[in-house]
Parts: structure tokens; C-alpha cells; sequence
């Protein structure tokens, strides 16, 4: 392989790992939130969808696609409450919950979608950053959407916020002991339903750049599983906001693997590249299931861990 | 002896086992009647007729003699991946992977019926093999997520979805590559089967075999589960892992046994789908049976036998998709929501079991 060509796939793999990281890293941001309290949310997959179909639905409508973002973000919002406040009945089985809700908030979309599949809705406008390079590549790898930088922004935000304020304390008390957090008087029910929702709105808003930045469109295709691979994508990070940003970086090398081949010619065994970022979790998965760093990072009440 | 006879008659009070099987069965019918009550409100806003709904999906499913077998013939593929679900969830673990075991049963069934078919061997040895092939493939990539659940505590519900993921791309990847029949044009597919080869239907119905097969093992696996020893551990173990260890139980060889058996059930289906539906291999595999059979296994909480009439139901709502597309401009997704609904509801409904005195025994009553 030549070095030009080597040299196009990473410039390739570079811009699509930034492309197709922000969904995961809204995704995994959101879970990360509803975990530290204390509840697993597996139903972001539904909230991603629903999220892409309302963004699209409203950027079309109104012309504006920051207020397609806001909507997704508050339709994300409205399953993550349902999500929230069934799980707080007893002997309901949160993970179960999850399923059902992924299928209902696909459901919902796919309904509701169908009108705007035809039509070609007002998308995110890039940031081009990559203006001073005379590398056509590389300029067109550099042209970032905003919403990657304000997921980044809130990683930090949330990284800080669980540290060092009293809403960040009483959220990891929750997760980590509810007896502790009801001696202090917490109603840790109450958290819970408010991080399931806060969680929903990043889930929904990485749906909205699905449909309206990268791929830019909106299909029942559109998604393929991204919200659960986030899923895993929190426990490799650790439930650390910060580690979440790399380890989106990272699937979205993996996910961009298979059309930076293909741009230099190589389509032989794309949908096997394909399959790189499933392949990809599952080993992590396999890595980090028994690890005592993960172990000792995980919040004590998450069931997926006790 | 005449402390006996002093005792009044007590009238007549129906045992803790006959409530408890009352109880079972009232919850869920009742979430499905929540059901219907909140898309019929959801229909109600959209401006369609509740009652043309529910009438169409009658005569969509259960109406005529035809629909009635378009339905049985939707619901074999729903009571394989039910099973698929069910088993697992006895011993404990939620596996969400019988698309991806589906999707690869289906594969591998059309891919060794191509040596098979073109070098003449006999049709009944043909099916066979290709069932084998089937049920060992989807019973070996679920024992997968079974055995890293177990040796590595890797969660079996995210790995088994990753898993469809790579299923699918692996049928994909042979699909569009090594194995495409080259007559395939728009829709990638392997090589036909051909139609002598193909799984014939039922006597005197349109419905194929995969109805029976589906059936017979509901009740293999219903004495399987509840009248062996192996069912028996696999419900210790489901009840409380640690126990079950303590106990010395062979929890590792239960648990992937159980991945294993729900993998089968599941190849099986895609082995009906390709020889009795579709001829071939082809993203026409990829159709969902895998996932609506979770939503069939939870409304009949996770009872082999009732899943039959459950896989029935769903069945026929899915028959009826195209009528309702068609008499009442609704787009095909209005099954997708209908059935999210039932799912909600229904694991909320979860949390009423044990609630209501009625069904509980009077001696349980008087106490508290």
C-alpha cells in the first residue's frame, strides 16, 4: 500500500471518528448520568431514534436546526421520565423496562417519521476549521459540527459538577447506597426519575445530530444499535464523563474503519468492517467484565454489577 | 374423634396454587386490556376509529380461512424466538440475541444446502442436514454469550445484541461476497435452494411445518423445564445464583446449555425461514421475529406452553399490517407502536403481582 493511500485512510478515519463519535458520546454522556444514581437505562437506543425523527421532524417544519436539537432533546426527556417513573414501581426489572422502551420509542418514531423521509430538512451547519490546511483530506476531516464540541463541553461540566457541587454529591450517594442517601434525607426515587430524564435529553440530542449533521438525514436505518453499544462504552470508561470522550473517539475510529477503506478503492470485506465497533465493544466487554478497576469505579446500587 | 366431627363445614375456598395461576393469568390480560384502552386513546387522537381498528385486525388475522393461516404462518417463527427468550429467562438471564441466532440458523441452512443441492442428494437427507446445520449455528454463537456471561460476568443482554450486530454482517458479508448468487440483481442473496427442494405445508392448509415444529417443542421444553431435574437446577439457578453454587450445582454447563437451547430454537426458526419461505438467504431474514419474540415470551411469562397462543396472537397482528396499511392509511409501524405499548405496560403491570388480597389464599388474608 502506498504511503499517499495510508496517509488518505487515517485522514479518513480521523474525520469520521470525529463524525461518528458525537452520537456515542451524547449517548454514553446520558447514560453515565442515569448509572451514577443508581438505575441502568438500556432504552437510550429508543431515545436515539425518537431523538433523529423529531430533530429532523422539527427542523423541517420550522426551519431551524438548533430548535430540531432542542426538541429532540425534550422528546428524549419525556421517554426517560416514563423510563424513570416505572422503574421506581417495585419488583419492576430495569433492564426489561429498557428493552420495552427501546422498541417503543423506535415504534413511535418510525410512525410519526414516515412524512419526513422524503423531504430535506435544514441541517447543522460545520465548523470549518480546516481552512488552513492546503490537504483537501484533511479540511474536509476538520469541518466539525458544533454539537461535538458541546458534548465535550458537558463531559467537562459533568466531570466538575460530580466532584465538586452538592447536586454532583447527592447524585453519587444515591447510586452508591440508598440507605445513605435516604438517612440523609434524599428522596433517591426523585433522583433517579430526574437522572433518568437529564440522561434522556443528551440521549435525545445525539439522536438529533444523526439526522442532522452526519449521516444528515432521517431513514429507519439511521440508527444501528449506537445507544446500547454506549451502554458498554460507559462501563469501559468507567463512569468517568472524561473517559467517555475517548472511548467515543475510539469507537468512532473503529465505526469509520469501513468507508475509509472504501474512499481508497478497498470495498473487499466492508461489512465485515462493518461489524468493527460491535466487535470492538464485545471484546472490551470481555477485557473489563472482571476488572477490579471497573469494579471498584462502578456505583454500588447499578444492578447490572451487584 | 369427636373433635372432628364438632368442626363446621367451611365453605368452599380455592387453594394458594389455583390463585397463584389465577393471578398469573389476570395481570397480564389485564395489562393487555390497558393496553388496547391507551392505543385505542392514541388512535382516538390521531383521528382514526378504535373500533375499525380492532375490527380489521380480526379480519386481518382470524377472519378468513386464508388470513387465519397468513397468521399461523407469522406465528411459527414467534414461538421458536419465545422459546428463545423463555429459556434463558428461567435461568435467570435476559438474552435479547435470537435476531442475531435467527439471521445465522437461516445463513448457514442456505449456505450447505449449495453443495448439497447441486450434487444431487436425496430432498428428505437435504433438510436435514440443513436443520442441523441451522440449530447448531444458533445454538453455538448464543452458548457464546452464555459462556462469557459465566466465565467473564460479561452482560449477557449487551453481548447477545452485539452478537445479532455481527451476525447480520456476517450474512452480509457473505451475502454480497463470496456466496451471492450472481442472478441476484437488486436484493443480494445466496443461491435458491429451488422449489423441489423446498419444506412442503401442512395437509390441507397453506401453513408450512414450522407451525408443528414449533408447537412440539414449546412442549418439549414446558417438561423440560418443570418436570426434570435439569429444569429444576436451571430454575435454582435463575432463583439465586449463589445458592445454586453452594448447592453444588453445575451452574456453567447450565447456563451455556441454556444459551444453547434458546440459540437452537432460534436457528431453527431461520431454518424455516429459508426452506419454507424464502429459498435462500437474503436480508428478507432480518424481519424483527427475533425481538417481537421477547415482547411474546414476557406476556406469557416465560411459560413454554403459553407461549404458543401468545406467538398466535402477535401473529396476527403482524397479518394484519397490510390491511390496516391499506383500509386505514396508517403506515406499517402502527403494529411497532402498538406492540411498545403492550410492552411498557405490561412490565409496569409487573409490580401488581401479590398486591391484590383477592388472590390471596384467606389464611394469608386473616393474617395480615
Amino acid at each position: 500500500m502506498s504511503e499517499h493511500a495510508l496517509a488518505t485512510i487515517l485522514i479518513a478515519m480521523l474525520g469520521g471518528a470525529i463524525r461518528v463519535s458525537t452520537p456515542f458520546m451524547f449517548v454514553a454522556l446520558g447514560e453515565t448520568l442515569t448509572e451514577k444514581s443508581g438505575r441502568i437505562n438500556l432504552g437510550l437506543e429508543g431515545n436515539l431514534v425518537l431523538g433523529a425523527m423529531v430533530g429532523y421532524a422539527v427542523s423541517y417544519q420550522t426551519g431551524s436546526p438548533w430548535a430540531g436539537v432542542l426538541a429532540a432533546g425534550i422528546s428524549g426527556v419525556f421517554l426517560g421520565l416514563l423510563h424513570g417513573a416505572i422503574c421506581s414501581l417495585p419488583r419492576v426489572n430495569d433492564i426489561a423496562v429498557g428493552i420495552a422502551m427501546m422498541s417503543f420509542g423506535t415504534g413511535v418514531a418510525f410512525f410519526f417519521g414516515k412524512p419526513y423521509i422524503q423531504p430535506s430538512a435544514p441541517r447543522l451547519e460545520a465548523l470549518p476549521l480546516g481552512g488552513w490546511s492546503s490537504n483537501t483530506a484533511l479540511a474536509k476531516a476538520l469541518e466539525i459540527n458544533p454539537l461535538f464540541f458541546i458534548g465535550i463541553a458537558v463531559a467537562f461540566v459533568m466531570w466538575w459538577a460530580l466532584a465538586n457541587t452538592r447536586w454532583g454529591l447527592i447524585l453519587r450517594m444515591t447510586g452508591d447506597s440508598e440507605p445513605a442517601a435516604r438517612a440523609m434525607g434524599v428522596n433517591p426515587v426523585a433522583v433517579r426519575i430526574i437522572a433518568t430524564a437529564l440522561g434522556g435529553f443528551l440521549a435525545g440530542t445525539g439522536g438529533a445530530f444523526l439526522s442532522l449533521s452526519y449521516p444528515g438525514s432521517w431513514n429507519e436505518g439511521l440508527s444501528s444499535g449506537q445507544g446500547l453499544m454506549a451502554v458498554a462504552l460507559v462501563i469501559f470508561a468507567r463512569w468517568n464523563p472524561l473517559r467517555c470522550i475517548l472511548a467515543a473517539l475510539l469507537f468512532g475510529a473503529a465505526g469509520a474503519i469501513g468507508p475509509a477503506l472504501q474512499s481508497v478503492g478497498i470495498s473487499q470485506g466492508y461489512y465485515f468492517f462493518n461489524a468493527a465497533p460491535y466487535i470492538l465493544t464485545l471484546f472490551i466487554m470481555i477485557a473489563t467484565a472482571r476488572s477490579n478497576a471497573a469494579a471498584r469505579a462502578a456505583p454500588g446500587e447499578l444492578s447490572i454489577v451487584k | 374423634m369427636a373433635a372432628i366431627d364438632t368442626i363446621p363445614p367451611r365453605p368452599f375456598r380455592p387453594s394458594a396454587r389455583l390463585l397463584g395461576a389465577i393471578e398469573k393469568v389476570a395481570i397480564p390480560l389485564g395489562a393487555l386490556i390497558a393496553s388496547a384502552i391507551l392505543f385505542s386513546c392514541f388512535l382516538l387522537l390521531l383521528g382514526k376509529s378504535p373500533a375499525d381498528f380492532f375490527q380489521l385486525v380480526w379480519r386481518g388475522g382470524f377472519g378468513t380461512s386464508f388470513s387465519f393461516q397468513n397468521t399461523l404462518q407469522r406465528s411459527a417463527p414467534l414461538i421458536l424466538t419465545g422459546l428463545a427468550f423463555a429459556i434463558p429467562a428461567q435461568i435467570g438471564l435476559t438474552m435479547i440475541g435470537a435476531e442475531g441466532a435467527l439471521v445465522l440458523g437461516g445463513f448457514a441452512a442456505a449456505a450447505i444446502a449449495i453443495p448439497l443441492v447441486s450434487s444431487g442428494m436425496p430432498v428428505a437427507l437435504t433438510l436435514l442436514l440443513m436443520a442441523i446445520f441451522a440449530i447448531l449455528a444458533g445454538a453455538g454463537w448464543n452458548a457464546i454469550a452464555g459462556w462469557l456471561r459465566h466465565a467473564r460476568g460479561v452482560n449477557e443482554t449487551i453481548s447477545t445484541l452485539l452478537l445479532t450486530y455481527i451476525a447480520i454482517a456476517i450474512m452480509n458479508f457473505f451475502v454480497e461476497g463470496p456466496l451471492r448468487d450472481p442472478a441476484s440483481q437488486n436484493k443480494p442473496s445466496t443461491m435458491p435452494i429451488g422449489k423441489d427442494y423446498m419444506v412442503g405445508s401442512i395437509p390441507g392448509t397453506d401453513v408450512h411445518w414450522g407451525l408443528v415444529a414449533g408447537v412440539v417443542l414449546a412442549v418439549l421444553l414446558y417438561f423440560l423445564m418443570a418436570r426434570t431435574t435439569f429444569g429444576f437446577a436451571a430454575r435454582v439457578t435463575g432463583g439465586n445464583p449463589r445458592a445454586a453454587l453452594a448447592q453444588g450445582l453445575p451452574v456453567g454447563k447450565l447456563i451455556v446449555s441454556c444459551s444453547a437451547i434458546a440459540g437452537g430454537a432460534a436457528g431453527l426458526a431461520g431454518f424455516y425461514e429459508v426452506a419454507a419461505i424464502h429459498g435462500q438467504a437474503n436480508a428478507s431474514l432480518v424481519a424483527g421475529y427475533g425481538f417481537t419474540g421477547i415482547l411474546v415470551s414476557f406476556v406469557a411469562r416465560h411459560n413454554p406452553l403459553v407461549i404458543v397462543p401468545v406467538a398466535i396472537m402477535f401473529g396476527a397482528i403482524e397479518a394484519s399490517g397490510g390491511l390496516i396499511q391499506r383500509r386505514m392509511d396508517m403506515p406499517d409501524a402502527t403494529a411497532l407502536v402498538l406492540q411498545g405499548i403492550i410492552f411498557v405496560v405490561l412490565l409496569a403491570s409487573e409490580t401488581l403481582h401479590g398486591r391484590f388480597a383477592i388472590f390471596k389464599p384467606s389464611s394469608e388474608v386473616d393474617r395480615t
